[in-house]
Order: C-alpha cells, then structure tokens, then sequence
C-alpha cells in the first residue's frame, strides 16, 4: 500500500480517490489489474468524509452508515492491498497515444512523474454549481460559499460559517446543511427555491427542514445582495411567476451575514475534454457505452462525474463495472463496437447514461425525468420492454438494467426511452 | 372521543412514501400509503415519539483534523435534538480515534452513547 506511485507503466489508473475510484481500484486489483489511485486532497475519501450524516450504505452494505463510515469501509480495504496511491496529487496532462498506451503527467508533493497506461478510470466527482450560475451577479462580499464549502468547514474543520444564515436552492446538501446549521446554534432565515418544487430527497424536506420548522421558499429567488463592512448583510427575494420571471412587488429583504448556495452539482470534465472525450449537454458528463467508456477508446467514468447520482451506492456500483470493463478492455485489447446504437430521450426523459449501445454486454441505465408524473411506463420503446412506475420524479434517479437477450432484439440503430402514461 | 388524521413522510429510505395515520384518543386506528413493512414500523412511532439520530462533530487535539466527526449509537428523541447537539459543543476529545470509538456515554441520560464515526490519526511530525 505505498502512498506513492512505484511504477512506470499501469493496467489502471483510476482518477479520483472517492467512492467511485475506490470501488473501481479495488475491484480492478482483485481481477489482477496494476493500478495506481491519484487523489488531489490530502486524504483518500473523497466528498463522503465531510457528509457526516447518516443515509449511506443501504444498498450496498444493507446498514444505514454514515459518509466517513462509508467510505472508510474502502479505505480500510484499499490500505491493506498493494494498490498504489498518491494523494495531494493531479494529473496536469492525459495524453491519448495509442488504444493500449495513454501517458499521463502527474504533478505529486514529491515531483512531477509521467506514468504509461493502458487504461483510465475518470472519477473525479462534480463541482457545485456557483452563484453566478444561478444568476445572483454583483459584488462579492465574504459570507457567500457552496454548501459543500460550507459543509467542508464545518464537518472537516470544526468553523462554523454564520450566524444567519439564507440557503439558496434546495439540493439535497443544501438541505442537509441546513439542519447542520441550526443543531449548531446558528439560524437558517430561509431555503430559497425557484422551482414549484423542491430538488432535493422529499425526506430531507421533512427531516431537515419541517423537523427543525425553517422555512422553504418555493418559486422564489434572489435578484440581489446587500453588503455592509465587505459582509453579506441581506438578500432581496422575489417570488417568480411563469417562466421563472420575478413578480414585482413581491420583493422583501431579508437580513442575513451568510448566503449558502445549493444550486447542484455539474460532473467534471476538464481532463476529459483534454483527451477530446464527447460531452453530453443534458448529462453535463461524457457520452459513453454501457462499460462507461467514454468515446475515448480505454477512458472510463464512474461516479458523479459520469452523472449526478442520488446515491453513493450507485456511485460505487459504476466504479466497480467501470473496472470489470476496463479489465475486459485490458484483456481483450480494446472493446470493439460491432453496430453501435444510439439512445434517444423520449417523452418526459431529460437524461439517461449510457448514451450508445454496443450490444455487447447487458446495459444499466441510470436515468431522470423532466417533470413528476403518476402512474407511468418507463418505455425502451423499440424493444418493447417496459416497466411500471407508481411515481416519477426529478430528484429520483431512475436505475435500470436490460439484459443482453433483450436489447439484442432491437431491429434498428436507435432505441429510445420514454415516461408513457398509464391507463 | 377526539379523533386525528397525521400526514407524515417516511424517512427511512429515499422514496419518501406519504403515510397516513388515523388516531382516536391518541390510539392508532389505521396506517395508510407505506410500500413496506420498515415504513409502517417508522409510522407507528413517528406519530408516538419522533426519533432520529444525532450527527455532529466534537474537538480533537493532536490529530491530522481538527474535529472528529459523531452520531449517537441509536436514535434519540426528535426534541432532544438540539440540547443533545449543545451538550456536544463543549467534548474534547484526543487523538488517535477509531471509527466506533465511545466519546460520550449516556446522552444527557437518555441511556444512548456517542460514538466517533471518523477516524483522527495523530499527526504526524513533518
Ligand atoms: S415506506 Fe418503505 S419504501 Fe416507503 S419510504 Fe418508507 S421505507 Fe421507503
């Protein structure tokens, strides 16, 4: 378990030391994989060590944990392999040479160490979406962070961020702050949302907002701040009407030193358009088959850089066939696509990974809704295959496998997925 | 005979079922709109004595972080919660701790203790 990197060349180097990179480092090296883990924080872990909150863990190990727990669990297991790792460390430079040879720069505490691979795991998370995203522009006084940065502060670091503080948006980590704010003595003015519904977990609504009674602001949003002595002082909400335009005169101030956004999470891909990896604009994340490959030959993805998951488990289920697919790929030199078939997003669907189809291997779909909707088929139209669903929504990720047999049956190059209602 | 209908929202797992309870004089008469067996358990003493677990940090010394992250061992009273979090602020403990490490025993009395749900190794002289 060297905390370095001990070799020139790898089967493996995962990106991202995370649940999504552990899984896959681990379940790569049981199949025999050399691997190597790079990870840009001091620690391995990733986002669940700051999520201290119990939920994680119900699928994959059927025990309610919470995030360190979690990850821990990987940690542990990790340490006690050969698997090399490196840690407060990046890859500045991933270059693509040849299907079994990309050349990676990577910039460590120790130096700068070029390393050859015949594969790549992506799991280098998301990143929250910021103010200006969300459209809250002019000045920038202190008070203003991402509910992670606030988490991280808190949960890592032992600072607490403000007194009175607004949350914009209504993410599950928003939410999940929320109440981490007011166990701490702090007062939470307000959870602001732009929606006429709220984005997170319905059961974080009730067990970190209507438990503690803070306020949610549906179809709300802030058109600005005010500052006093370069702090946050307040926020001026506006209640939206269609189209999310402002109703005016329903402007009110309210006080507040902090302002906590909660605005999601967007998959990150820096690396990966670097290697000139395709991008999908609903997903945010990279195009891939059902290894997770990207359209990189030997470049995978796992975790919330493949797609913003509701669950870490899922996270750690993609990791694990991201590394079952890399060893194939290691293997077999390379996946070969016989007759790719695209996926089309139908009605009511807003974004579905995998994106195209080898017809190589059975397929998990993960998937989101545009809009809530009862009583409905989720469709794999051409295939005839559909399943019922009492309820769907936005902030529930749908998950579905398709056995091989089944998606071979399909007679065209498309195959498409749609919420059809049900009569 | 006074009889009441609750609206509560299953946190036991992410579907987030909306479950329907009808009291008469404080008795459960019927449970309506949970999909399993955990959800109706959840019902049932949710609209008796809320419960849910307690997640916060304490202060340690000597270690690679400056906080060590706690939950309590098993669920407590829903409106405990905040003199339970108070009564954290003050714990300091020291480095090393283990995941699952004891850091308060019996929870302002209420038989439930706090365990370390993260580890803080001892840091390291550089
Ligand atoms: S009733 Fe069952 S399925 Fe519904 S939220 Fe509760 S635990 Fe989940």
């Amino acid at each position: 378990m060297p905390d370095r990197i001990t070799k020139k060349d790898y089967d493996i180097v995962v990106i991202g030391g995370g649940p999504a990179g552990l899984a896959a480092a681990l379940k790569a090296r049981e199949k025999g994989l050399e691997t190597l883990v790079v990870e840009t924080r001091d620690r391995l872990g990733g986002i669940p060590l700051q999520c201290i909150h119990p939920g994680f863990g119900i699928h994959y190990f059927k025990e309610d944990m919470t995030g360190p727990e979690f990850v821990y669990r990987f940690i542990d297991k990790l340490l006690s392999t050969d698997i090399d790792y490196t840690v407060k460390s990046y890859v500045n430079i991933a270059k693509y040479v040849s299907p079994m040879e990309k050349k990676l720069e990577i910039i460590t505490p120790y130096g700068t160490e070029i390393v050859r691979t015949k594969t790549i795991i992506y799991a280098a998370g998301a990143r929250e979406r910021t103010r200006y995203e969300i459209g809250i522009t002019g000045p920038n006084p202190a008070g203003i962070m991402t509910a992670g940065e606030a988490q991280t502060l808190m949960d890592m670091y032992g600072v607490m961020p403000g007194k009175r503080i607004l949350i914009v948006g209504s993410g599950d980590v928003g939410l999940i702050m929320a109440r981490r704010f007011v166990l701490e003595g702090a007062e939470v003015v307000g959870v602001v949302e732009i929606l006429p519904y709220p984005s997170g977990l319905i059961r974080n609504v009730q067990q970190c907002l209507k438990d503690y009674g803070i306020p949610l602001l549906l179809s709300h949003m802030v058109i600005s701040v005010k500052k006093r002595n370069g702090r946050v002082s307040s926020a001026v909400v506006v209640k939206v009407g269609e189209n999310f335009k402002p109703i005016q005169g329903t402007e009110t101030e309210i006080e507040c030193d902090t302002i906590v956004i909660a605005a999601g999470l967007k998959p990150r891909t820096k690396l990966l358009e670097s290697l000139g990896a395709q991008i999908d604009p609903r997903t945010k994340g990279p195009v891939v088959n059902e290894y997770f490959e990207t359209t990189i030959p030997g470049v995978f993805v796992a975790g919330n850089a493949l797609i913003i998951n509701d669950y870490v488990d899922y996270a750690v289920e993609q990791g694990e066939l991201a590394a079952l697919a890399a060893t194939k790929y290691v293997d077999e030199k390379g996946i070969r696509i016989k007759k790719p078939v695209k996926i089309i997003l139908g009605r009511n669907m807003r974004l579905i990974v995998p994106q195209i189809l080898t017809l190589t291997s059975d397929a998990l779909f993960y998937g989101r809704v545009a809009r809530p909707e009862d009583n409905v088929w989720l469709s794999f139209k051409e295939i005839g295959f559909k399943i019922p669903q009492l309820k769907v929504l936005p902030s529930i990720m749908i998950r579905q496998k398709i056995r091989l047999d089944k998606l071979k049956s399909i007679g065209t190059n498309a195959l498409t997925v749609e919420v059809m209602p049900r009569d | 005979m006074t009889k009441q209908v609750k609206k509560i929202i299953c946190i036991v797992c992410p579907r987030g079922c909306e479950i329907t309870v009808e009291l008469e004089d404080g008795k459960i008469k019927s449970i309506k709109g949970y999909s399993c067996s955990l959800g109706k358990q959840y019902a049932e003493k949710e609209v008796v004595n809320p419960e849910r677990i307690l997640m916060s940090t304490v202060k340690c010394v000597g270690g690679d972080l400056p906080v060590v992250s706690v939950k309590t061992a098993k669920p407590i009273p829903l409106s405990r919660m905040i003199e339970a979090s108070k009564a954290l602020a003050d714990i300091v403990v020291e480095a090393p701790v283990k995941i699952g490490d004891k850091i308060v025993e019996n929870l302002l009395g209420l038989g439930i203790d706090v365990i370390a749900t993260r580890p803080c190794h001892k840091q390291k002289e550089e």
